[in-house]
């Protein structure tokens, strides 16, 4: 018997009792669906996540200071990691806090002081204005980059470029606001103020560069970079490698993605196990269709039927179903998500291939849980079948 | 002499219902030429259903042998059993066994389409089996649509639409009334004066008596009268 004339024969008996079968395939969309809202979820967090750690800049290094006694980073001695191959920009940045005033508004703020690389390093878009020049910092400019926040709490909706703010009685002039980075990982990039390295030295009294951002030129250098960064520093400062830290963004990308993993794995493996109880579902459906068809069976092997084609037509009907209900659930998946997203927020990402296993896994489920039933009918006596009532 | 197209020796059948055995065959032996009308008369529980289940390729034989068509079924597999089902042998049965989700078209296209028809072919097949039993107009009814005699008359049509060499009708006219059941029996004599070897299962004397021959079977025993009937009582 013909494949196409197996389907048909399926999709006959399947539209012969349609709400057992719709009910049937019920388990199956909504494992597939959940499979599917629950991965999209899943990768939308994590890709989520990722972009959230691209943002605080690509290809970073971060060599944090954590005793500036003994460890002292001066505008002289990183020049030298500016030198290490496939370096392609190095920030330092010194850092305190502050209480920045106008007129009557006073926010307490954390100043950076660092130099005009920082804002290819950081990727630190600004909204209005400028960022640091290089002859800003080399001529000690009273001036100062607003973030987000700051400039909204000093100045409201006015536009802040050209306005002064105070810091410890001096005036120092507005010349551009940081677009907004939303905060990440504990830090709020918008609560901050930034400042010529050597303005801000002085401001808060000290020469120490406690931070020192580099970048490297591509993704597969960095751990190289990171190398080369260290053995500098082991050069620079024997003896005191407990004393400052380097720290590699990728490190920081990887755990945050093993745990993103973890979970959609999770998400993914708890929607499966749905899916299997819909195939229980499936079978315990053919189960039954098969002692109630005994009759039709016994008749069809009578006039010729092979073990073959009853082990097909039903195996064929349980296909049929489970991956009607595939179909189903992709789409009610797809909806499902959207409406989600829409309605709770959460970024969501369709994968194709997602789908393309939820799918294929509900066809597998058809088969696996399909074959006991078919073959139990493909084995019946054909005089035991034609006698049951 | 051609070969007889059934040739049945020595068959034994006994099997096992609730721990007890029963000889449902004896050493049966029965040769039925082509184009023969014959009937098996026999009270119920008289082996007449597992003979029937025998010369229907459904079952096969403890001992004896079995050849149809010229050859043997003990020795066949399942599979095998089923092409020849296919192909020897067109079943009537009491109840008409229809699939009832199909139209009378469909029901009378399944053998066909166990035996790889193409669909077009199968199709004006089937088609010119139901205008052979008067049914064309129904061609798209359900067995549920159908007066009993239609439904046989369906059933003969699918038995038909294969081309076997043997109808094998198991009390054909059971369910029918007497005459409808004369429909059935004249239409079946029809067939035979066309050359199908036909054979009735029947424990209806009525019947039995319109067959060029009868045999019949009484506690798994065969026993074949030829002649004239008169005088023998009804099985009833």
């Amino acid at each position: 018997m013909g494949f196409l004339q197996s389907i048909k024969m399926a999709l006959r008996s399947i539209q012969g009792n349609k709400l057992r079968s719709f009910l049937t395939m019920l388990g199956i969309i909504i494992g597939v669906s959940s499979v599917i809202v629950l991965i999209s979820i899943g990768q939308g967090t994590s890709e989520a996540v990722t972009n959230q750690i691209n943002r605080l800049g690509t290809n970073l290094l971060t060599v944090n200071v954590m005793d500036t006694d003994v460890v002292k980073l001066t505008q002289e001695n990183i020049e030298k990691f500016q030198k290490i191959e496939g370096v392609k920009a190095i920030a330092p940045v010194v850092s305190g806090r502050v209480v920045a005033k106008n007129g009557n508004t006073s926010t307490q703020v954390a100043l950076m002081g660092t130099t005009a690389p920082y804002q290819t390093v950081r990727d630190a878009q600004v909204s209005q204005g400028r960022f640091l020049s290089d002859i800003d910092v080399e001529y000690r400019q009273k001036i100062v980059v607003l973030g987000a926040n700051t400039a909204q709490t000093l100045f409201g909706m006015d536009n802040p470029i050209g306005k002064y703010v105070q810091i410890n009685g001096t005036s120092f002039k507005v010349v551009g606001v940081l677009a907004s980075k939303g905060g990440s990982l504990g830090q709020n990039g918008d609560d901050v103020m930034v400042m010529p390295l050597s303005t801000a030295q002085r401001v808060i009294k000290t020469t120490n560069i406690q931070t020192l951002y580099i970048q490297g030129k591509s993704a597969d250098q960095l751990d190289q970079v990171m190398g080369l960064v260290q053995r500098v520093l082991m050069n620079m400062f024997p003896n005191h490698q407990d004393s400052y830290s380097v720290f590699n963004q990728k490190d920081l990308m990887d755990t945050m993605s093993s745990v993103t993993n973890t979970m959609t794995m999770m998400l993914g493996g708890i929607a499966g196990i749905s899916l299997l109880v819909g195939g229980i579902g499936i079978m315990n459906i053919m189960l039954v269709s098969v002692s109630e068809r005994t009759r039709e069976i016994g008749i069809r092997k009578a006039i010729g039927a092979k073990r073959r084609d009853i082990l097909l037509q039903f195996l064929i009907e349980a296909i049929v179903l489970s991956s009607l209900g595939g179909i189903v659930g992709i789409m009610l998946g797809f909806a499902g998500g959207k409406l989600l997203a829409a309605m709770a927020g959460i970024t969501i990402s369709y994968s194709f291939s997602v789908s393309l296993i939820a799918f294929f896994f509900s066809l597998v489920v058809g088969v696996v849980f399909g074959v006991f039933p078919a073959s139990k009918a493909a084995k019946l006596d054909p005089i035991q079948a034609l006698r049951y009532e | 002499m051609t070969a007889p197209i059934i040739d049945i020796q020595n068959m034994t059948k006994t099997y096992s219902l609730g721990g007890e055995v029963v000889k449902a065959l004896q050493n049966v032996s029965l040769q039925i030429e082509k184009g023969e009308f014959l009937a098996i008369v026999g009270p119920s529980g008289s082996g007449k259903s597992t003979f029937m289940n025998m010369i229907g390729c459904l079952d096969r034989p403890d001992s004896g042998r079995y050849f149809l068509d010229g050859k043997e079924i003990g020795k066949m597999s399942d599979n095998e059993l089923a092409v020849v089902r296919n192909e020897k042998i067109g079943f009537i049965f009491q109840n008409f066994n229809l699939l009832s989700r199909l139209t009378a078209l469909e029901n009378v296209e399944l053998p066909l389409l166990y035996r790889g028809t193409k669909a077009k072919e199968r199709k004006n097949m089937a088609y010119e089996c139901l205008e052979k039993v008067g049914l064309a107009d129904r061609a798209h009814h359900l067995p549920s649509q159908l007066s009993g005699g239609q439904q046989q008359r369906v059933a003969i049509a699918r038995a038909l639409v294969g081309n076997p060499p043997i109808l094998l009708a198991d009390e054909p006219t059971g369910a029918l009334d007497s005459k409808t059941s004369q429909e059935i029996i004249n239409m079946m004599k029809n067939l035979n004066e066309q050359g199908h070897t036909i054979i009735i299962i029947t424990h209806d004397w009525e019947v039995a008596k319109q067959a060029k021959r009868i045999v019949r079977i009484q506690d798994g025993c065969l026993s074949e009268s030829r002649g004239d009937f008169v005088g023998i009582p009804s099985i009833d």
